[in-house]
């Protein structure tokens, strides 16, 4: 339960941090949007065996903390309370994939042990760049961008309220939890406790959304969200997302890493 | 004719699983009425007012607000018109920041932003919540999303205001002060509570619901004294008039 509690509350430190006031906080979450999309796609394009192309990419989600006023540590956090989900991903391959691919010293690394730090470090960089994205956009105007860059209405919408109703939602289960927890004495935790607490959580969670809905059509609900604000996409948005598009473009061409590495061999020699 | 008028003609409403909610409700509120609906659990007021916003419709019977008669085609009419501010501010707050969702309804009724935006302003003077404009509504305290909720409907300007349970799970300072806001205002008002101290503030008219009909509808003062009638509905009087000196 405390672990719950904590995690509700850093979910609001994201809106937090989202409300500052920076440059890169200012950008149109468009072109925050499409930078953060192309290095998706770049990073994910890489081989199965690259690992050192893909360390130099690790620039945009730091320019990202910096520009944006994010702490480092919090976003480390953030990444290691995912990665469990990763290392699963990744965790058969070297089981699998037995070729020795690379001698250091005299440990012979197979294919699937590179494959398995690829995987962790192509998962540490994307997380990084998405939760950047969100620290510096705040999910509501990633779901606006989201909405102006023509994605259906529908995902859109789910997004927001997934995000707006997410914390009655925590707060709901962590009474129903309580309730339970001081009735319980430390018997009657067990599975038919738990399947009826989570069935009440989605009776309850469809009574309330339909009163949701019955609020929203009183209000003249016919399917779009309006939006308040005029959106502006200029010269400086064209410019972010160029300039960082065509680094990752530059970067997945060229090894930065092995160029790097083979110039510092050089002056050593 | 006034469009703050609401005319209810022999209601009848049974829910799908048979449970019978209204069984022939009538009455008549006129411009400018405050008027309480009170009654105990199940009596019917939550039905009643789901179908003040035509979020159910009647099985039989006729429901009139302003000049226009509740049915499918005229619900965006209804909507303009009637205001319902419901009992959990959760549900009536899920736009992103407070300002957004009081501007969700004037947008939706197709005003410019600039005008939506006055409104917004506005409604927000009007509960005395303008510094919450940029904030999300998960954070704000039970009064504020109070206020914030009804600020949504004022911005829509409508002509009937229609309150479930205004003063539910408000501090006693939270309750007055709403009390002293809803006095301000000149919309017709029906008013859904338990709360009869409320309604003894801000109603000069009460309709009692008892198991779906009307039991009683007359002045605040008179019902309120009628320990019979009170008891039969499942009521209490009011706590103000239990030690008053007859």
């Amino acid at each position: 339960m405390g672990a719950l509690d904590s995690r509700f509350f850093d979910l609001g430190a994201m809106d937090r941090l989202a409300r500052q006031d920076t440059p890169l906080h200012r950008l149109d979450g468009r072109a925050k949007l499409l930078a953060t999309l192309a290095f998706l796609v770049t990073v994910v394009s890489f081989d199965r065996y690259e690992l050192s192309a893909l360390i130099p990419f690790v620039v945009f989600p730091v320019a990202l903390c910096l520009g944006g006023n994010v702490p480092g540590r919090w976003l480390w956090r953030k990444i290691l309370l995912a990665a469990p989900f990763a290392v699963l991903i990744g965790m058969f391959n070297p089981l699998i994939d037995r070729q020795p691919l690379l001698t250091i010293g005299w440990w012979q690394v197979s294919g699937g042990w590179i494959s398995f730090a690829s995987i962790l470090l192509r998962f540490a960089l994307t997380v990084a760049a998405a939760l950047a994205l969100a620290a510096v956009t705040g999910f509501n105007n990633v779901c606006t961008a989201l909405q102006r860059l023509g994605v259906p209405r529908v995902f859109v919408v789910q997004l927001l309220f997934l995000h707006r109703y997410l914390f009655v939602l925590v707060e709901e289960t962590m009474r129903l939890v309580r309730a339970r927890a001081l009735r319980s004495f430390g018997r009657g935790t067990g599975l038919r406790a738990f399947g009826s607490l989570t069935g009440h959580l989605l009776l309850r969670t469809l009574d309330r959304a339909q009163r949701v809905h019955q609020a929203m059509s009183c209000r003249g609900f016919s399917g779009a969200m309006p939006a308040l604000r005029p959106a502006r996409f200029g010269g400086r948005e064209i410019v972010f997302v160029l300039g960082w598009t065509s680094l990752f473009v530059a970067l997945r061409c060229v090894n930065v890493s092995r160029w790097l590495g083979a110039a510092v061999l050089e002056l050593w020699s | 004719m006034s469009h703050h008028l609401v005319e209810a003609r022999d209601l009848h409403f049974t829910y799908p699983d048979g449970t019978p909610a209204l069984r022939g409700v009538s009455f008549r509120i006129t411009h400018g009425e405050a008027v309480a609906l009170v009654g105990a659990n199940g009596a019917g007021k939550s039905t009643l007012l789901q179908h003040l916003t035509g979020c159910l419709l009647p099985a039989s019977g006729t429901l009139l607000i302003g000049d226009v008669y509740l049915d499918k085609k005229t619900l965006p009419v209804i909507r303009r018109t009637v205001g319902m501010v419901f009992q959990d501010p959760d549900d009536q707050l899920f736009m992103p920041t407070v300002g957004e969702d009081v501007a969700f309804g004037p947008l939706n009724m197709g005003l410019p932003p600039a005008e939506a935006q006055r409104r917004v302003r506005e409604a927000l003077a009007a509960v005395g919540a303008e510094h919450l404009i940029d904030r999300p509504p998960y954070k704000l305290s039970g009064g504020e999303k109070r206020a914030a909720s009804i600020a949504t409907v004022l911005a829509m300007s409508p002509n009937i205001l229609v309150l479930d349970e205004p003063s539910s799970n408000l501090d006693p300072r939270g309750r007055r002060q709403l009390i002293e806001m809803l006095k301000t205002f000149t919309h017709t008002k029906i008013i859904a509570t338990h709360d009869l101290d409320l309604v003894l503030d801000l109603c000069p008219r009460t309709i009692v619901l008892h198991k779906g009909a009307v039991a009683a509808d007359g002045p605040t003062d008179a019902i309120m004294n009628d320990e019979n009638l009170l008891r039969e509905c499942r009521l209490e009087k009011p706590l103000r008039l239990q030690f008053r000196p007859e």
